[in-house]
């Protein structure tokens, strides 16, 4: 059976892990590889490496911190943060990337979307998503939600994936950083919007947060960042758990 | 041990490579005809659409070449569908060393494709595999599959039970990728390199 995915997210500035509460107060979580290969015998399913400042700072993302951690990691990796060309991501993928995450330039054009597929194949192309709901509306944002487009999140989606997108990660700005469970209810629908996978992001506090996600939020992913670093969770347990309820997991070998 | 990494634009062809490195092998990558022929061990990865990759491989004259190796083969996700006749991926011609059609999932209500992630394989056969892998979560992206058959040597389902992997003669494959299955995969390749 398919099981769901649990994707510790490696936030990366200046070639260390960071993570956000609500995209500010940033704090240190250590190294990216070792944190990366630590997860992955942890029972980590897949990581995201996303370098946070990239678009902000205009930086390319670092090709040879992706081929550090290809080196290490016998799991798959996604990794992401200011990709704006079919020319950044070639170089990642020969790095040994084996997707790429795309956000706000996938929104100012779209047609990157479908040159990526058409390249590399919709397996490569993840389209990362920050939403926030403003006046009731799930509405898309840019540059790590620091601006608001007019795009709602249902019809991003959908476009994302007619381009050729192979995956949603769908992040919730209301959620972000809260530890107080995921957006669901928005989840339920992107996913039922959609026949790629939707990767859950953001509000991750407790174990039974995962379980309402994959139950609830019809995700096929989880994604959480802090509650892994800080050790507030441990992966091992919350695959054990979610075992236990029922939810299809790949278990320790 | 001298593995050739068949390199022909097609994908993540590094993973592969650093996955073999984790097991203490020096593969090369490489579309040198003589450099692949000679190799003990030869893998075909591959990534992406069907036609493309095809296109790749004819420039390089490596549709000639691979359906003539003598040495043990192993093709890789995109790699063991072009092994096969033909893929119903914009209706593609394939090597025809496996005499097996690659066909589209047709998903049933609530499955997603690709087909992305981990899942089981089972009812495992042949020198790829060995007990302890029965049953074990290995990783899949793949949104056409190839049907169960008299070469499927492990099975996988998702919407319907299909060929996770497939063997004749000296070609051995695998839809999963066995370089980002966790220790069960390094323990598949280590099976491989023992061929």
């Amino acid at each position: 059976m398919l099981a769901k995915r649990i994707i510790p997210c490696l936030d990366i500035k200046d070639g260390r892990t960071v993570k956000g509460v609500n995209f500010v107060d940033l704090r240190d979580a250590g190294d990216p590889v070792e944190l990366g290969k630590l997860y992955s015998e942890k029972g980590a399913d897949e990581l995201v490496f996303l370098d946070i400042t990239a678009t902000h700072e205009k930086r390319k993302t670092l090709a040879s911190l992706a081929r550090q951690i290809a080196h290490n990691l016998n799991i798959p990796f996604t990794i992401g943060g200011g990709i704006r060309s079919v020319d950044d991501v070639g170089v990642l993928l020969d790095s040994g990337a084996d997707k790429i995450s795309i956000n706000s330039a996938a929104v100012r054009n779209p047609a990157l979307i479908d040159d990526l597929a058409k390249q590399f194949g919709s397996q490569f192309v993840v389209v990362a998503v920050d939403a926030k709901q403003v006046n009731g509306e799930w509405i898309v944002f840019l540059s790590g939600g620091r601006v608001q487009t007019e795009v709602r999140l249902l019809d991003w989606v959908k476009e994302c994936q007619e381009r050729g997108a192979g995956e949603i990660l769908f992040t919730s700005m209301n959620h972000d950083g809260t530890k107080a469970g995921f957006a669901n209810q928005a989840l339920a629908q992107v996913s039922d919007a959609l026949s790629i996978p939707v990767i859950a992001s953001g509000g991750a506090g407790t174990m039974e947060h995962f379980y309402d996600t994959f139950t609830a939020g019809k995700a096929d992913a989880g994604l959480a960042a802090s509650i892994f670093h800080f050790r507030e969770i441990e992966i091992a347990d919350l695959k054990q758990y979610l075992h236990q309820r029922g939810i299809p997991v790949r278990l320790n070998d | 041990m001298s593995v050739a990494i068949i390199d022909y634009n097609a994908g993540n062809v590094r993973s592969v490579l650093f996955a073999m490195e984790r097991l203490g092998v020096q593969a090369q990558l490489t579309s040198d005809h003589a450099a692949i022929r000679s190799a003990e061990k030869v893998i075909f990865p591959g990534v992406g659409e069907a036609n493309t990759t095809m296109r790749f491989l004819r420039e390089k004259g490596l549709d000639k070449l691979i359906p003539t190796l003598q040495q043990p083969v192993l093709g890789i996700c995109l790699g063991m569908q072009l092994l096969c006749r033909h893929s119903e991926e914009n209706d593609t011609p394939c090597l025809g060393i496996i005499p097996q059609q690659v066909k589209r999932f047709v998903p049933k209500q609530g499955e997603k494709v690709p087909h992305m992630g981990w899942n089981q394989i089972a009812d495992l056969k042949g020198g790829l595999f060995d007990e302890s892998q029965e049953n074990k979560y290995v990783y899949f992206v793949h949104s056409y599959f190839v049907e169960k058959g008299p070469y499927t040597t492990a099975i996988c389902d998702y919407t319907l039970p299909y060929s996770a992997a497939l063997q004749k003669d000296n070609f051995y494959a695998t839809q999963f990728h066995p370089e980002k299955s966790g220790s069960v995969g390094a323990a598949i390749l280590e099976n491989f390199l023992k061929l």
